[in-house]
């Protein structure tokens, strides 16, 4: 329990930790060996495919499968009849279950209705063409503020209104209200010398992993399975799919194979569910790996918003009140992105008044998933680009009237709690000294500055350090290695077992191998397995001083560890050289057998974290199109474990913010359907496309790590949105409400400042 | 020891539409069961997620996590990440 | 439907294998010949995770058909190492992190290549453009942009000496 470990932070001097060695995955990962989620082999094993909904939302009436059963080589085809309702009830995993595969209703473009699994790929294409599915097409809603209207479709027809007093019991697309805050919005708005009310739309985009979902699924008539499947979570698809199933938790083993990019899109199940109901049909593996089309269809995306952000402030700078009510598109699945939304809005800043109301709405696009810091760039997009507007309006600079009201150790923040230590008046001042700050702009050149935030979180997490007779440690841990993380844990047990990080390998165990661990989520991987490795850790350090003290024959009181070694203490003992951990690991099949040290622990505290971006660009009036010229990420990562791995955490997720404001984008026709399902007209930021970003840790320690860590890798997409927004601004005296701000909406925007 | 404890918006309805609620507890624990044995509504909200800060250090998982007299508790939805 | 008998070269070493027509050379090369260190990211030639070459010209593997390979030579990542020693891009890909999960890194390896070994002292807007047909969703670039950089200065270092 994690009780007996104290997790509170202690300041010290690092050996190893900040150091910036080369991660142990590094040469698998540059000659092609390393296994991604397709790139497993199992005897005997099938292709297989799934058939999709073309209708956003439609009735299956009828489907027919028998053509399909026929064909040579077909060994095994399933609807939602092979996935019979085990949920017991609970519609959380009804809802996931549904997900997977359609049952009376087509819920969006791509959602799955059967699945084949053949001899090979050219069978199963041939097969999926044979399964004739009859629909009934439904009226749709794609759009969150249509999906709103009393006369909009309906989505899920159980579906009630909650958060809302005296609701109707009456169909609705609304699923939530969610409300935070405190003070007295009115009287606060009343105090303002300026108020500025604006509205905003954020289209919805995807994660964009390079890696399609992929596995591969052997289960056997006894009950038994295995998966191999790219995910941020095997533990958690293990029990998901072991209970829509109906097996044994313990009899479904789930290896997370080396995966090619999550971003959160990767910590739920889409199709792995099928992989092994098909399996467990034909009795033989099947692999399953989906399109890119699939991909953006079916998997992923994040919401889509739209919202009302209104700020009021004094000639002073003094924000007197700040509120928001956003309208976020869930997709087909109720769940709580937007109250996520409402929570971080404001959570930069020390407003005496402030409301944040959130809308979590269905509509007939794919179930939402979480996107690096779910839910709070879109909000940050509003409020950021209102902050810069108060600040122009009272001829304050941005940065000072941000460090006017930005939140400290001791201000409520606008979720509820009270913060502890945290960082972003130290961001600001960081930007406010940035040489960036003073680079020179030439003509239709503009910089823009915005701050963002995120939670972080901890959760279940296990780790096993084992040591070898030669006196190398092997380090077993549950959260997967998104991105270098491999690296980060040995240097931990190489800091608190006094050895060099070359005498550590740390591996991801799979799910027969340790206990539960929680998706690597939530920035979570590096502070919560960074945790449970420095205990697992301290415990093979109190047996190897009971190895040692048998080896003196002395008590185990009278042995420290110091430095990578056992040191006798005591006037008595002077005469006992230091034992190193390998002289002690030698001698250990006699000593009482293998040193090992385990921990669990429920990681909780990650300890929120702020970063504050500059950017400068350059856009063309005549084309719309906006180039990023210099970028600088400034945020705080509580203690940078391998600093370099930290860069490359802020660097990727300024560059999915750059994507997210310029290009990226959901099409949908008037259809319903998806228009733009491929990386060529969903168009992600290329090499060509991007300056080098430059980064600047901060360390402000987490007071509930023992390293000070906090999650670093999700905060730095937030503040991208709306700092390009205002760089827009000051570029070409346009200020965009509509993300991306793709070069149409920049030309529609300045057609219409031209005609005003 | 008895805590002042201020609930967010998104679980008032569950606590009777109360904003701030007294409860005597020793832990995270202590407090969910209290809560739900008073408000029986709120059992559900405990199992579909929720999250307890104390002195703005979020615990979403921790239920053995000691409330210290005077501590600032603030419970809200559990929440999750990319 | 009768598969196509091809003999082609891959990294050096002659090859044999026979393939339906419609089969394309990605999946040849993962599939028949155990070469995974191409990857399928899109299937349309829009992200670069299959790049190999064709006689020295930097491909798509995903849009030329296994048929194709027959009489030519084809290089992957996996031959781009001189036995035990990595070649410099390779090295500074990791000594400078320039890859997080590494799904895209065969891929930016055989276009860093291709582009070093036409022009071994590029710009950074020419990196850039040479590998603007690979995505990356983890890195931003900024890392493997200055591991070629870096890959490049090296290789030149050590092609001086050789004169």
């Amino acid at each position: 329990m994690s009780l007996d470990h104290d997790t509170s932070y202690t300041n010290q001097d690092f050996k190893v930790v900040g150091s910036r060695p080369e991660r142990p995955d590094g040469i698998d990962k540059v000659t092609g060996r390393a296994r991604y989620g397709a790139d497993a082999f199992a005897p005997g094993q099938l292709a297989a495919g799934v058939l999709r909904s073309p209708h956003a939302h439609a009735k299956i009436k009828k489907i027919d499968t028998s053509k399909a059963e026929k064909l040579t080589g077909v060994k095994a085809v399933i609807t939602s009849k092979d996935l019979p309702d085990l949920t017991g009830g609970n519609r959380q995993q009804f809802d996931i279950l549904e997900n997977c595969m359609a049952r009376d209703r087509a819920l969006y473009d791509g959602h799955a209705v059967a699945a084949v699994a053949a001899i090979d790929a050219d069978t199963v294409k041939a097969a999926l063409k044979l399964i004739k599915v009859d629909y009934k097409v439904l009226p749709h809603v794609t759009d969150v503020d249509e999906a709103m209207k009393p006369d909009a479709p309906i989505v899920q027809p159980h579906l009630r209104t909650s958060g809302v007093p005296d609701a109707p019991d009456v169909p609705t697309n609304v699923h939530q209200r969610s409300q935070f805050g405190h003070g007295d919005i009115e009287a606060g708005f009343l105090e303002a010398d300026v108020v500025i009310e604006k509205s905003f739309k954020t289209e919805q985009t995807h994660q964009g992993y390079i890696e399609p979902h992929a596995c591969l699924a052997t289960v056997g008539p006894d009950g038994s399975g295995e998966l191999w499947v790219t995910t941020q979570g095997h533990y958690s698809y293990r029990n998901m799919c072991a209970s829509l199933l109906g097996m044994d938790i313990a009899k479904l083993k789930v290896t997370s194979s080396e995966i090619g990019g999550g971003f959160g899109g990767k910590t739920h199940v889409w199709m792995e569910p099928l992989a092994l109901a098909l399996s467990r049909k034909a009795n033989r593996p099947v692999k399953l790996v989906m399109t890119r089309d699939e991909v953006f269809r079916s998997t992923g995306p994040t919401c889509a918003t739209s919202m009302d952000i209104k700020i009021g402030a004094r000639r002073d700078g003094t924000i007197t009140a700040a509120s928001a009510d956003l309208r976020y598109n869930d997709g087909a699945y109720p769940s709580i992105w937007g109250m996520l939304g409402a929570m971080t809005s404001f959570a930069c800043y020390d407003i005496a008044n402030v409301q944040s109301v959130a809308w979590d709405v269905l509509t007939n696009r794919s179930k939402v998933a979480a996107y690096r810091a779910p839910s709070a760039p879109m909000a940050a997009f509003g409020v950021e680009s209102v902050m810069d507007l108060i600040a122009d309006e009272i001829g304050m600079d941005p940065v000072d009237f941000r460090l006017k009201n930005c939140a400290k150790e001791g201000s409520r923040a606008s979720y509820g709690p009270v913060y502890g230590p945290i960082g972003i008046e130290a961001t600001l001042q960081a930007v406010k000294k940035h040489p960036h700050m003073k680079a020179k702009l030439g003509p239709n050149q503009g910089r823009g500055m915005a701050c963002g935030f995120w939670f972080n979180f901890g959760g279940q997490t296990c780790s096993d350090l084992n040591i070898g007779v030669d006196g190398t440690v092997n380090l077993a841990i549950g959260t997967v290695d998104v991105g270098g993380s491999r690296a980060s844990m040995s240097l931990i047990a190489a800091e608190e077992l006094g050895i060099p990080y070359e005498q550590v390998k740390c591996n991801v165990a799979d799910t027969g191998s340790l206990g539960h661990n929680d998706t690597t989520e939530g920035s979570r991987g590096t502070f919560s397995s960074g945790m449970a490795t420095i205990f697992a850790a301290r415990q093979a350090i109190g047996e190897l001083r009971e190895r040692a003290a048998k080896m003196w024959d002395i008590s185990v009181d009278d042995v420290v560890w110091e430095e990578g070694e056992a040191r006798a203490t005591g006037i008595e003992n002077s005469n006992l050289p230091p034992l190193s951990l390998r002289e002690i690991a030698a001698k250990s099949p006699t000593t009482g057998g293998p040193i090992a040290g385990h921990n669990e622990v429920v990681a909780d505290n990650a300890g929120v974290s702020f970063a504050s971006h500059i950017c400068d660009v350059e856009v063309d009036a005549e084309t719309g199109a906006t180039r990023v010229l210099r970028y600088t990420v400034v945020q705080d990562a509580g203690k940078a474990i391998h600093p370099t791995y930290v860069e490359g955490q802020f660097q990727g997720a300024a560059a999915q913010g750059i994507g997210w404001a310029l290009n990226e984008e959901y099409i949908y026709g008037e259809d319903g359907r998806l228009q733009n399902p491929g990386f060529l007209d969903y168009r992600i930021p290329v090499c060509s496309d991007l300056p080098f970003i430059d980064t600047e840790i901060l360390e402000i320690p987490n007071p509930n790590h023992p390293y000070g860590i906090r999650g670093v890798g999700e905060t730095s997409i937030v503040p991208p949105l709306a700092a390009i927004g205002t760089a827009v601004s000051n570029a070409v005296g346009v200020r965009l409400d509509h993300v991306p701000m793709s070069p149409p909406r920049i030309l529609a925007a300045l057609k219409a400042h031209r005609a005003s | 020891m008895t805590h002042l404890v201020r609930v967010s918006g998104a679980l008032r309805d569950a606590l009777g539409g109360a904003d701030m609620v007294e409860i005597e507890a020793d832990n995270i624990r202590d407090l969910l069961n209290r809560l739900s044995e008073r408000y029986p509504a709120f059992a559900a909200q405990v199992d579909a997620g929720v999250a307890v800060s104390i002195d703005g250090q979020i615990f979403r998982d921790n239920r053995s996590q000691p409330i210290d007299a005077g501590a600032e508790v603030f419970l809200m939805p559990r929440l999750e990440g990319g | 439907m009768a598969g196509i008998h091809v003999s082609t070269t891959v990294n050096g070493d002659p090859v044999e294998f026979v393939c339906p027509p419609g089969e394309v050379l990605l999946d040849s090369l993962r599939n028949r010949l155990g070469l995974i260190g191409a990857k399928e990211g899109c299937g349309t030639g829009d992200c670069g995770a299959c790049s190999v070459t064709v006689d020295d010209r930097l491909v798509c593997s995903c849009l030329v058909l296994g048929a194709e390979a027959d009489g030519r030579e084809i290089n992957t990542v996996e031959g781009m190492a001189d036995g035990d020693k990595l070649h410099p891009l390779q090295s500074k890909f990791i000594e400078h992190a320039a890859l997080q999960c590494g799904v895209c890194t065969p891929g930016f390896l055989v276009a860093a290549k291709a582009l070093l070994d036409r022009n071994p002292d590029p710009t950074e807007t020419e990196i850039r453009y040479a590998l603007a047909g690979n995505l990356c969703r983890c890195t931003g670039y900024d890392k493997i942009v200055r591991a070629v950089q870096a890959a490049a200065k090296e290789m030149r270092k050590a092609k001086g000496k050789k004169k």
